[in-house]
């Protein structure tokens, strides 16, 4: 009964047209939006583990107002609330703000806790060789930190992926609002939210895998590295005996 | 070249170091003994201003300057001249042997990689692991991390080189390598501060000793004298129940 014909030509005819917007739309947000978080956090988090003093207070500001009210809010009071004193933002733009300054205060205290993983001492020796703040945070604390921060920044990008289906409420034409406007001609609810819920897990499903991916390639260099030491101590020991 | 000034440091309401005055000559290899809690890793660090001392003053190379007020420019311009080989060694965990060594040159004082790479290879060499090069911090043993962090210290040229505890976090074998590094550097004649409380080692290595209790400089002289005939009874109590004396 489920799966007479009729159901299954619905079924093949709607998934070009969830599809679509899915690759013109909910991918781009996700990467234009996590690119702004990441590098709204990567600010923020740093403001906060060098204790700038006035600057602190806002980083921890921004994120107390951001982590303490809906995401849903957020964007109304972007896109319906703003108007009201004269700032119109267009759709896709307003979801862009939203998600990336949302998502950003998330990121950011990730990233403030990889940076504080980072042992103290290695910032002292960094001194104590003659280099500056700078230059330790950017060679030494950042490359330890992003790597630790790598697993939870993936599952952040598979949550932001997912959110981007709120944006559906300030008229963007993702993936789910197309999905509403099939089933508001075919009255077909079950399947088709079964169906787009689906493509979402086929999205979140190459996340996972490029983490995958990520995670081994931020071992690579050591991996091969190691190997290739191994053949020297070998080497050193034969010579040894 | 290095002459300190009534160094104070307090943390909280605790007064860690209480006035400490000393001089070091070029080539002097100073032992700075003394029970633990008595200020000698807060002294060593304050020197090369990892920690700020609340008063005192530094002369060093002929200039002088107030502990608690110098600016960040001049300490920076000091560390350049000096290095430090940290108790638990610090290297850069992101980095491979080498790089640890070179990065000092390369970033630092902007010397051409090439010929960085040159100076660090002759330094790792110089601590026996020149085959160990690109190998991580994470995949040498304790001993060999330490002897990096040397070389790391060595690269740089520094007139002066700080050691908080060099060996205490290593076995007594790996303990043995180190020392045998750092009597090289003494017969070459390096400027060496070394916090130690290998008493046995102070003794073979140092030509000065210091004797710290409570924060306070009790006693400085020439090594064998205070070893053979110190004249504090503080210093002979804490070298008695050393088994030195």
């Amino acid at each position: 009964m489920i799966l007479d014909e009729q159901v299954w030509t619905l079924i093949v005819d709607s998934f070009g047209k969830i599809l679509l917007p899915g690759l013109t739309m909910t991918i781009p947000l996700t990467v234009i939006s996590f690119i702004l978080a990441l590098l709204i956090a990567i600010m923020v988090a740093l403001v906060q583990f060098a204790q700038v003093r006035i600057l602190t207070q806002l980083a921890r500001f921004y994120i107390w107002i951001i982590r303490g009210t809906p995401l849903l809010v957020q964007m109304y009071v972007i896109f319906f609330g703003l108007p009201k004193i004269g700032i119109i933002i267009e759709p896709f733009l307003a979801a862009v703000i939203v998600f990336s300054v949302n998502e950003g205060a998330y990121v950011a205290e990730t990233i403030r806790a990889a940076l504080e993983s980072v042992p103290k001492g290695q910032i002292e020796a960094g001194y104590c060789v003659g280099m500056s703040y700078r230059q330790i945070m950017k060679r030494i604390v950042l490359p330890q930190a992003l790597r630790t921060a790598f697993p939870p920044l993936s599952n952040s990008v598979i949550a932001l992926m997912k959110d981007t289906s709120l944006a559906a409420n300030i008229t963007v034409t993702e993936m789910f609002m197309a999905t509403q406007r099939i089933v508001a001609v075919t009255y077909e609810p079950l399947i088709l939210y079964l169906e787009v819920g689906f493509i979402y897990l086929m999205f979140s499903t190459v996340l996972t895998k490029l983490q995958r991916v990520g995670e081994k390639y931020l071992n690579t260099d050591e991996i091969r590295r190691e190997k290739r030491c191994l053949r020297w101590k070998m080497f050193a020991k034969n010579l040894e005996q | 070249m290095l002459t300190l000034e009534n160094v104070r440091k307090k943390f909280g309401t605790i007064e860690v170091l209480k006035g400490i005055t000393f001089h070091v000559n070029q080539g002097d290899v100073i032992a700075i003994l003394g029970p633990s809690g008595s200020g000698k890793t807060t002294l060593l660090r304050c020197l090369n201003f990892l920690e700020k001392a609340d008063s005192g003053m530094m002369i060093f190379n002929g200039e002088r300057w107030d502990m608690n007020r110098i600016s960040r420019k001049n300490i920076a311009l000091i560390r350049k001249k000096t290095a430090f080989v940290f108790q638990d060694y610090n290297l850069f965990f992101n980095k491979t042997a080498l790089q640890n060594v070179t990065e000092g040159l390369i970033i630092a004082r902007k010397i051409p990689k090439k010929q960085a790479i040159a100076i660090g290879e002759k330094a790792l060499e110089k601590v026996g692991l020149k085959a160990w090069a690109n190998y991580y911090p994470r995949q040498l043993s304790g001993g060999q991390q330490q002897r990096v962090a040397i070389a790391r210290a060595l690269v740089t040229e520094p007139e002066i080189i700080f050691f908080d505890e060099p060996t205490s976090a290593l076995d007594p074998e790996l303990t043995e390598e180190i020392m045998a590094i750092m009597h090289q550097l003494a017969e070459e004649g390096r400027t060496m501060l070394i916090v130690t409380h290998e008493m046995q080692f102070a003794q073979n290595i140092s030509s000065k000793v210091i004797f710290m209790e409570q924060g306070q400089l009790i006693e400085m002289g020439d090594a064998q004298e205070i070893f053979s005939y110190p004249r504090e009874e503080r210093t002979k109590n804490f070298l008695y129940t050393s088994k030195i004396i």
